[in-house]
């Protein structure tokens, strides 16, 4: 079924009510889109419209589809149907319950196995540095264990063709490896990012300023190759970064 | 006319999804009115007034806010028929989680916030549980994983409602709504209750202040949860 996914944003208006200069974008499976801009521009708000497919109820008037056509109202709530899943930029959970009873009740109310818990906590303790337990309190998490959490349930309970991601590089979590769970094959993927590397890993990026889609531009060979520079210093970034929590010096190690 | 009866948990966003929905029900040609309960005081009115609706507030005092709502309905579907309008609003108090205000003709919404944790549902009692529309509300503060097992939670207790997740500050979910309030039912004639008033025929009921349990008569539920009649 994802293979079939095409999703395609229309343009509405941006924060002043007018028309937004990119009025359509069409994305297929495989696909990493980035979407970046400076903070409070909207980019969160066109993940939402993406979430919830908007038809013009929104404050943008954007309309999503869905293989050229509007989608089904019943696939824009019912989570047993839902072709999208979104890590939003929350980094904490409010619900009073335990690890284990939540991604229990998530697997039900996906219509999933509630025994793939198991998965998604050992995923979810790849990516962060201490352990989260089945019986830990959701609301006792770190916002890094959180995001972890919340990146590996997607990975397994929400496993869906389109997945959105609001900025995943803030939580502290291994990014790269994090991106590459979430990203699967063949899915589409939508992530707003302030990350050289994240935005260049994608093969398009909307601009987004003053609510509005301003700009799309195709990653070429040459930024590809910036990319893969900058990866490199990220890379020694992050050695660096894991040598000073593990309580180490860094001394001699460049 | 429509009725439809707004209730929630205080805060849980009734008043501003109400806002969006009443700008959609009038983009789309209807002419909503509504009706405010609030125990002592409320400034819902002068929300809902900068809309340019008919607008009523019922204060229930030292009432119970629903039994007020309930006995006060039909006073109020006159009132919004003289003033020319289609659908009437009821957004009621929403504190008193043993009653449920909803008649059997009317559309039953019960307003409820997420952030308040998956475990509400199950608190709220006939609010939630004979309601035709549940309102999730602020799940833009939550997960989407959170949003999910929310609405199990509430088709756990409800399994016939439709949930609309609403988003009190965006507006999202007004259409649907606005779309399900033109599909409601007209209220009806002889109107009757969904659910049970409560027991209330303890002497508390008819102001006896004093705490001790030989003051008390009619009839008494012990914390194990006995039932017994004292008195004549
Ligand atoms: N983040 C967020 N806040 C909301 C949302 N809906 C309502 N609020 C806020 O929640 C608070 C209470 O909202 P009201 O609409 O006044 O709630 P109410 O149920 O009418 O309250 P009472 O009439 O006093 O019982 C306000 O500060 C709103 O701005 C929402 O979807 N998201
Ligand atoms: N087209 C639009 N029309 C009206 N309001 C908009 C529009 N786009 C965004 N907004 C509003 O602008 C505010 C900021 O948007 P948003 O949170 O999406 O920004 P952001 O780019 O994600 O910021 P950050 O980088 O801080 O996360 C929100 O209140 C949103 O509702
Ligand atoms: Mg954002
Ligand atoms: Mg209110
Ligand atoms: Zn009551
Ligand atoms: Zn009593």
């Amino acid at each position: 079924m994802s293979n079939s996914i095409k999703l395609t944003i229309i343009g509405g208006v941006n924060k002043d009510g007018t028309k937004e200069p990119v009025d359509r974008v069409e994305v297929n499976p495989g696909d990493i889109l980035g979407i970046v801009g400076p903070t409070g521009s909207g980019k969160s708000t066109l993940i939402d419209d993406i979430e919830q497919l908007a038809q013009g109820d929104t404050p943008t008037e954007r309309r999503i589809l869905i293989n050229d056509e509007e989608p089904d109202a019943k696939m824009r709530v019912d989570p047993r149907l839902k072709l999208i899943a979104q890590l939003s930029q929350n980094m904490h959970f409010l619900a009073d319950m335990s690890v284990s009873e939540f991604l229990q009740m998530h697997a039900r109310s996906r219509g999933k196995d509630p025994e793939l818990m198991h998965k998604v906590i050992e995923l979810a303790n790849i990516l962060t540095g201490e352990p989260i337990h089945e019986d830990d309190h959701l609301t006792v998490l770190s916002g890094g264990q959180s995001r972890s959490l919340m990146t590996a349930d997607i990975a397994v309970i929400s496993d869906s063709p389109i997945v959105l991601i609001d900025e995943i590089e803030n939580a502290g979590i291994k990014k790269q490896d994090a991106l590459a769970l979430l990203a699967g094959e063949g899915k589409i993927v939508v992530v707003v990012t302030h990350d050289p590397v994240l935005a260049l890993m994608a093969s398009r990026r909307i601009v987004i300023k003053n609510g509005g889609m301003s700009d799309i531009i195709t990653t070429s060979t040459e930024e590809k190759n910036v990319g893969n520079r900058v990866s490199e210093v990220d890379n020694w970034m992050m050695d660096l970064r894991e040598i000073i929590r593990r309580g180490e010096i860094v001394e001699g190690v460049v | 006319m429509k009725l439809v009866v707004v209730a929630g948990t205080p805060g849980s966003g009734k008043t501003s999804v109400l806002l969006h929905t009443i700008k959609a029900l009038k983009r789309r040609g209807n002419k909503p009115a509504v009706v405010k309960v609030d125990c002592l005081w409320t400034d819902d009115d002068k929300r809902f007034g900068r809309l340019d609706v008919p607008i009523r507030v019922g204060l229930a005092r030292d009432m119970c806010p629903d039994h007020f709502t309930i006995y006060n309905t039909e006073p109020m579907l006159q009132w919004a028929e003289e003033e020319g309008a289609n659908v009437l609003l009821n957004e009621t108090a929403g504190l008193c989680l043993r009653c449920a205000p909803y008649p059997d003709s009317c559309l039953a919404v019960c307003v409820i916030d997420v952030t308040t944790g998956p475990n509400t549902p199950l608190k709220v009692g006939p609010l939630l549980t004979t309601a035709d529309i549940v309102v999730m509300t602020k799940g833009d503060i939550v997960s989407q994983a959170e949003r999910e097992v929310f609405r199990e939670r509430v088709l756990e207790v409800n399994p016939d409602s439709l949930v609309v997740e609403a988003n009190g500050l965006s507006g999202k979910g007004a259409i649907e709504l606005a779309e399900l309030i033109e599909d409601g039912v007209e209220a009806g004639e002889d109107m009757v209750l969904r659910y049970n008033p409560p027991l209330a025929i303890c002497t508390l009921c008819s102001g006896e202040k004093r705490v001790e349990r030989k003051y008390h008569m009619g009839v008494l539920r012990h914390l194990d949860g006995f039932m017994e009649y004292k008195g004549e």
